[in-house]
């Protein structure tokens, strides 16, 4: 096994790290205000990439207009079903908030798969994005490349935000204490309002992400990279913006090293693997990595 | 300055609170006390828009508040200190005091309110930077304090300060809860500690299950043998 | 004691009974409507076994599919004939002839079931609320993976073929009552079953009364397993293909669904909840291959049956969160007595007759001492 073998499986762990993180930013932001843990969220990057899908039949918009309208259906999809299903069951328990996002989830695939028929369809992005360049050992697309950037970006983004603006304040506030940020007069539905918007715009963002590099997407598409941002989400800590994007790299590093240099009969359990590698987490650190109080353990 | 009429408030079928009411004067210190369940921290929460009422109403200042979301009333002037303190544990004592100035956004206010809090409760000063979380049970009952104030209330509600703090402890934080009152704020003080908080409030109710039993000038209340008998301990 | 022994008893006698009897004499087995009431009669034991640990636990499982999973596999194993056995390679050699009676087999599904709860049972049930939930979801990852890879002994992602088809109406829910009969003694007339609710309610407070958190909370993991597996089983003899697909989220999904649309505090919530996602789904399906409304012709909705299963779950978790049924049990004595209830009673009003009952018994008892 060469050097240059192993660098680029760690290269394509990063990039698929990348993806998790930034699902995983989404679930944790919602989950730290809420205690909700989110299923649908991965099926918003599964709406954004369908709306992108239908915008590029009109040939002539360009690609950034695409991208950006498919995040902003993915942003209304999240503040309705927001509105219309969190908001009335606050309160109401970790279980039956679970089970409605379950049955959101549901819904939302099922709408899919009503309006575009189950079946796989094929994503093409324009060829500036795919298009393949040799960095040394290492060979990256353009959205690989770009997937890289963002990550950077949005950590810097969204840690600026949370330290320094009142919203930012806010939302940090209601995660640590829900109770007291509400009689600090801080108008809860607001904050998660927002946490909500930020979520389905970087799933949808995602998306382009996913359906870029395999090229083909489907009504499920976005649910087990959903779930294993949930748990890379966990991993790292959950309700803690660092811990979101450590986990994310740890459960796509951990995932590619396991499939390219595990032997042939043991890689099909890459997805097992990485739940065995969260239950065990959770288990000797409860909290995940960065995690603090409240223990995922009685 | 408050007045609360026929206030009635349940938790899913069991009702909690049987139609109180109470007055509270501007400049007032009022205390509420009562025995453990008997509906004192209902009552505030109640009147601060977090839990809600099926009967009764909350004038504040001529302003009916009872169906006022709670940002609505933090704004009108009305600040809780939760029970148990609730800071933000994660969060540094600055970043806290900020939150507690979250409705008021002239900043130089801002500034002096927290001025006023440092000096208030100088601990908090030193140790600024460092996580509430990492505060002792009466420093975080201070620091709970200054984070009210930061909004400039009119009128603070207090929810049990004395709770699981040293009677040293307790006695720091009732001096200034009594400086705050004498330069200006009304108070309602919820208190399972009947006798300190007798001592301190100019009026005092009593409730029971729900129901306000007894109403008047805390001095009479402690010489009620009633009262002495169920609440002080002895006779 | 007697008293719920009737209950019990007259349940068999005036019900379930005749109406298996009519049914089964009317359709003949692998008609289609037969095999929608078998499939019932599985969804019910699925549903209340998650009742179970889902409802009366304080736990929340959703990965009752992988139990399932290894119910099926255990009993189509035990089952199949040697020409199918021969197709899977990895099997010993004694085990190619080695073939059980059908009520054998599903006993080793629901023991294998049950064992697998038990090894994962110790760590994962040590997480708390939403963990433990995402827990058992990774463990129908665990299971689907080594289902599909394990070609030696499950025939890998082809499955396995030919089972015995022995799941008729009669098999299925005469299971079901042995079953359901079972768990609803242990929960509503048993300390254990106190126990286990105190422990739901307020686990600290639990333990200090004595009530052993972490045997009870395994023994009803295990016990909601092996209901499973059996309930696997059946479903596997039913369809007579399985393979790891049909034991995955979805499928999962679809037993929490029922578990909650029928009430997760209630163990006969577990039927109301099956007869809703058994039947509904049929009604609806017409939806997906595209039906005449008032002379239109509606296009194929694929997913529709599923889309409007999501909204009718959505709207009864927003509007009566409880379930169908809440925490209230069907107690079928009612139905015959002269009593004003109709046949739901309050689970309160159930625990108040108990102690009635009870109070009569320790009269006569006493009488009795006295003569």
């Amino acid at each position: 096994m060469s050097f240059n073998y192993i660098l680029g499986q760690l290269i394509n762990g990063i990039k698929l790290g990348s993806i998790y993180a930034i699902i995983a930013i989404g679930y944790s932001m919602v989950y730290g205000i809420l205690r909700l843990i989110n299923f649908a969220h991965g099926d918003l990057l599964t709406v954004g990439v369908y709306t992108m899908l239908v915008l590029m039949g009109f040939s002539g918009l360009p690609i950034w207009l695409v991208i950006l309208a498919g995040c902003i259906v993915s942003i209304m999809v999240g503040m309705t079903m927001e509105r219309l299903v969190y908001r009335p069951l606050r309160g109401s328990g970790e279980e039956t908030t679970l089970i409605s996002s379950l049955a959101v989830s549901v819904f939302l695939q099922n709408l899919i798969s009503m309006i575009f028929t189950p079946q796989k369809k094929a994503f093409h992005l324009p060829d500036f994005l795919t298009v393949n360049h040799s960095l040394g050992p290492v060979s990256l697309s353009t959205i690989n490349i770009l997937t890289m950037i963002s990550i950077v970006v949005i950590l810097i983004a969204l840690t600026l935000l949370l330290k320094k603006t009142k919203i930012g304040m806010a939302m940090r506030a209601c995660s640590d204490n829900l109770a007291a940020s509400q009689l600090m007069g801080i108008k809860i539905n607001n904050v998660v309002v927002v946490a909500f918007v930020i979520g389905s715009g970087l799933a949808a963002l995602t998306g382009v992400m996913l359906a870029g590099e395999y090229k083909t997407i489907e009504p499920l598409m976005g649910f087990v990279p959903g779930l294993k941002a949930f748990c890379a989400a966990v991993l790292g800590g959950i309700g803690s913006l660092n811990g979101a994007v450590l986990g994310g790299f740890i459960i796509g590093i951990a995932e590619v090293l396991f499939a390219g240099l595990m032997p042939s009969d043991i890689t099909p359990y890459r997805d097992a693997f990485i739940f065995f590698l969260l239950i065990v987490v959770l288990l000797v650190k409860p909290n995940g990595i960065l995690g603090s109080s409240e223990g995922g353990r009685s | 300055m408050l007045q609360i009429k026929d206030l009635s408030v349940k938790y899913d079928n069991i009702q909690v609170l049987h139609g109180i009411s109470m007055d509270i004067q501007d400049g007032e210190l009022v205390a509420l006390i009562g025995a453990n369940g008997a509906g004192k921290t209902t009552a505030l929460t109640t009147i601060s828009g977090v839990k809600r009422s099926f009967g009764g109403e909350i004038v504040y200042n001529g302003k009916n508040i009872t169906k006022a979301s709670t940002d609505e009333i933090v704004r009108l002037g009305v600040v809780q200190v939760p029970e148990g303190r609730q800071i933000f544990s994660k969060m540094t004592i600055e970043e806290n005091l900020i939150l507690g100035a979250y409705t008021e956004s002239d900043s130089a206010r801002q500034k002096a309110n927290m001025e006023r809090g440092f000096e208030m409760f100088p601990i908090l000063r030193e140790r600024k930077k460092q996580l509430a979380g990492t505060l002792s049970g009466g420093e975080q009952q201070m620091l709970a304090i200054a984070r009210a104030l930061m909004s400039n209330p009119k009128l603070l509600l207090l929810d049990e300060p004395s709770m699981g703090l040293s009677p040293l402890m307790t006695e720091q934080v009732f001096d200034a809860i009594v400086t705050l009152n004498e330069s200006g704020t009304t108070i309602l003080l919820v208190e399972q500690n009947a006798f300190d908080a007798l001592e301190i409030s100019g009026r005092a109710y009593v409730m029971e299950n729900g129901v306000i039993t007894r109403e008047g000038k805390s001095s009479d209340l402690m010489e009620d043998p009633a009262i002495k008998r169920a609440y002080l301990g002895g006779d | 004691m007697k008293y719920r022994e009737n209950a019990a008893v007259r349940f068999v006698c005036f019900v379930l009974l005749p109406l298996l009897i009519l049914i089964y004499s009317a359709i003949n087995r692998g008609h289609y409507y037969s095999d929608l009431i078998c499939l019932f009669g599985i969804h019910l034991i699925l549903a209340t076994s998650l009742n179970l640990v889902n409802g009366f636990s304080g736990m929340f499982s959703m990965g009752h599919a992988a139990f399932m999973a290894v119910g099926a596999y255990t009993s189509a194993l035990l089952t199949i004939s040697e020409t199918q056995k021969a197709r899977i390679s990895g099997l010993p050699e004694w085990f190619q002839k080695f073939t059980l009676p059908f009520p054998l087999a599903l006993l080793c599904a629901g023991l294998v079931a049950a064992l697998l709860a038990l090894l994962i049972g110790f760590p994962v049930l040590r997480l708390k609320s939403h963990y433990l939930s995402v827990a058992t979801l990774g463990l129908i990852v665990i299971v689907r993976a080594f289902l599909d890879n394990e070609d030696q002994f499950t025939n890998g992602a082809r499955g396995i073929t030919g089972l015995p088809s022995y799941s008729t109406i009669f098999s299925v829910f005469l299971t079901g009552l042995i079953l359901l009969y079972i768990m609803y003694r242990l929960i509503r007339c048993s300390s254990y079953g106190r126990g286990l609710i105190a422990m739901r309610d307020d686990d600290v407070a639990a333990q200090t009364l004595g009530v052993r958190i972490v045997t009870k909370k395994i023994s009803i993991f295990c016990l909601s397993a092996f209901a499973a597996g059996i309930g696997g089983a059946l479903w596997g003899h039913l369809q007579t293909v399985i393979s790891g697909q049909f034991f995955y989220f979805t499928d999962s999904f679809e037993i929490v669904e029922m578990s909650i649309i029928g009430g997760m505090y209630s163990l006969s919530g577990g039927i109301v909840g099956a007869l809703v996602m058994t039947f509904l789904p049929e009604i609806l399906a017409p939806l997906e291959t595209g039906i005449m409304i008032g002379g239109f012709q509606l296009p194929e909705l694929y997913g529709a049956s599923n889309l409007i299963m999501a909204v009718f779950l959505i709207l009864l978790i927003i509007f009566r969160r409880q379930g169908i049924l809440g925490d209230s049990e069907i107690i079928v004595e009612s139905i015959f007595s002269k009593s004003t209830y109709t046949g739901i009673f309050k689970a309160e009003t159930y625990r108040k007759l108990v102690d009635i009952t009870k109070a009569k018994l320790t009269g006569k008892k006493k009488e009795k001492t006295a003569k």
